[in-house]
């Protein structure tokens, strides 16, 4: 096996992907203790709505504004008949829920777009590469990079330097007593489902990018190993969060470029095994150093 | 002596259901009959699935897997030897030669589920929460990303064409009267209150001495060698592919033990027969049907539409099942 730059920066690309998803999820559980499976069908749709924008021959913004649309109120939707409903319900139950929601979504798609899904042709242009020092890197590696991290520095401002960031973060710790002190879990929520939605629109635009074909289980396989990577970094802070998803993209990436084929296919199983022996190493997560220890 | 029948009476109900399914299955048509056999096979999943989930409290997407190992096992074993090399052409040589019958091919299938469940389980059973889902479901990943490339065990991404279809009716009634009898003995027995006291209160079960981590792994053993079982009878049943025992195979039988209810043995049963039913009746209906008089005819993929949103339903408005995640008594 060997690593090339090439590989590197496809692992950095779907790494910075990965940890937009992995925020999006982990804003979520913060203030709901919800573990969103159906994260990814919200990308799906998003994708689907950037293909037939560009079979209408839209322009590129449009299409773009249409996908944010599309996703930000099938996030509401959810918010609203699904999170709201199951709300103190044990982690398990909502996320079995979220699961249906997954395959329900999943199925309306394949109703309504059929099993062999839709070309998104306009944003195909970012996928040709630059040459940059002898290496062929593609402009949507350099464009997620930058994206992303301007989006988690966005995000970071917003957490720490307003108001709501101060009450999401509050929530996010122990949501009763900010509840008591006056935060309103309804707005906190549902401003944490916005946000997770805007990332999924994000994240649709780029992925599409690299995948121009939208299907209905789009994204399926990636929410399941960014859900993963999640876990494994450790759910209960954002940064520790993002890092488990970047970390298990950027592993993803780099060694579905690097092994030869007659190993790559086995790639699921190595990042899964991995996975698991994490979380029987550190079952927390990776990245959580806190000394707190259960009692008894 | 009553109490000891007052107890037994429990398995009174989920058995009857099965047997009742089967006596309807006698009464229809055969094409209509290949739905009672198939809704036999997922009871005895779901009756699987509930030993673990049921009894533990602990959330497992990765129970599939074992079915899957079952299928696998009893299918390589019992396609005629003569058609090996055309379905599996890359068989391990020891696979190769080896056939057995029917009722040798399904112990088998439950014996390697339950020696994979154990495997897996001895590292596994020290999770729980969130940890445990994703754990499990890595296992899930693992074992069909193995099977689905692994042409030495099984026919990789081909189908399992040539297995007997022995999984009539009767074998499918049979089997799932197994996995509820074995599920209820489990149940009743040491081990089963005690894994159901760690799943009630935690700390206090570590007080009078359970141990949490043992009796998780005892369960999920017996989990995983019912789930075998059904997975040989699935492979006798219809031609499987690999994506036959994946997601959506998981997603359905976790939604038939929720809808029924985790808490008992009944709702694992009934969750199955329900699901089912309502699953076959739509999957009928979208080649066009008749209710009533009147005439329906829905678009393919309804189906999996509508059970999606009842399991979401049935979580949001009642978490514990139709059945409350109570056995049903008939007498005090």
């Amino acid at each position: 096996m060997t690593v090339t730059w090439q590989n590197l920066a496809d692992g950095l690309a779907l790494g910075a992907i990965f940890a937009l998803m992995a925020v999006g999820i982990g804003l979520v559980f913060g203030v709901l203790r919800l573990v969103n499976f159906a994260y990814g069908q919200l990308v799906m749709a998003g994708a689907f709505a950037l293909a037939l924008a560009s079979q209408w021959n839209w322009p590129l913004w449009a299409g773009i504004a249409l996908c944010v649309a599309v996703v930000l109120v099938l996030s509401l939707l959810m918010d609203v008949l699904v999170f709201r409903p199951l709300r103190g319900q044990s982690p398990a139950v909502m996320l079995v829920a979220t699961f249906a929601v997954a395959i329900l979504l999943e199925n309306a798609a394949l109703m309504k777009f059929g099993a062999l899904g839709k070309i998104a042709t306009s944003v195909a242009s970012l996928n040709q590469p630059w040459t940059i020092g002898g290496v062929d890197i593609r402009k949507i590696s350099i464009v997620a990079v930058i994206v992303a991290a301007v989006c988690l520095g966005l995000l970071s401002l917003l957490l720490n330097r307003t108001e709501i960031g101060l009450h999401m973060r509050a929530a996010s710790m122990d949501s009763a007593t900010a509840r008591m002190l006056g935060v309103r879990a309804n707005r906190v929520i549902s401003v944490a489902v916005l946000i997770a939605g805007l990332l999924a629109a994000i994240v649709a635009v780029m992925l599409t990018v690299q995948t121009p074909l939208v299907t209905p289980d789009f994204a399926l396989n990636d929410t399941i190993i960014v859900l993963a990577g999640v876990v494994v970094g450790g759910l209960n802070r954002p940064i520790p969060a993002t890092l488990g998803g970047f970390l298990i993209g950027f592993a993803t990436g780099v060694l579905g470029g690097a092994l030869p084929t007659n190993q790559s296919q086995y790639l699921p199983t190595f990042i899964f095994t991995a996975v698991i022996l994490v979380l029987l190493v550190r079952p927390r997560g990776l990245f959580d150093f806190s000394k707190t220890v259960e009692r008894v | 002596m009553s109490r000891r029948l007052a107890g037994l009476q429990e398995v009174v109900a989920p058995a009857g259901l099965v047997i009742v399914a089967a006596l309807l299955g006698t009464l229809v048509s055969v094409s209509t009959q290949a739905y009672f056999t198939d809704t036999l096979v997922k009871v005895g999943i779901v009756v699987a699935l509930w030993v673990f989930i049921g009894n533990s409290g602990v959330l497992s997407f990765g129970h599939i897997s074992f079915v899957a190992l079952g299928a696998w096992t009893a299918g390589v074993l019992s396609v005629p030897a003569g058609e090996k090399p055309a379905i599996m052409p890359n068989l391990a040589h020891f696979l190769l030669h080896r056939h057995v019958g029917n009722v040798q091919s399904l112990v088998l299938a439950a014996v390697v589920g339950g020696v994979a469940a154990l495997v897996v389980g001895i590292p596994l059973m020290r999770l729980s929460g969130l940890a445990a889902g994703i754990a499990t479901f890595a296992v899930l990943e693992i074992t069909h990303n193995l099977l689905q490339y692994e042409e030495k065990i099984g026919p990789g991404l081909n189908t399992f064409s040539s297995v007997p279809e022995t999984t009539g009716l009767r074998q499918a009634a049979l089997g799932a009267l197994v996995c509820v009898a074995v599920a209820f003995f489990y149940a009743r027995s040491r081990y089963g209150r005690l894994l159901r006291a760690t799943r009630e209160d935690n700390a206090a079960a570590r007080a009078v001495g359970a141990s949490v981590y043992g009796q998780r792994l005892v369960a999920f053993t017996v989990s995983g060698l019912l789930a075998g079982l059904a997975g040989g009878l699935y492979v006798h049943l219809l031609p499987v592919q690999i994506d036959s025992v994946y997601l959506d195979l998981t997603f359905i039988t976790l939604a038939m033990l929720v809808v029924g209810g985790t808490g008992s043995l009944f709702g694992a049963v009934v969750g199955a027969l329900a699901v089912s039913a309502l699953d076959s009746w739509l999957a009928v209906a979208e080649n066009g049907t008749s209710l009533f008089g009147w005439h329906i005819d829905l678009p393919s993929g309804t189906a999996d539409i509508v059970v999606g949103v009842l399991m979401a339903a049935v979580l949001i408005l009642r978490p514990s099942g139709l059945t409350g995640g109570r056995e049903l008594r008939l007498w005090r």
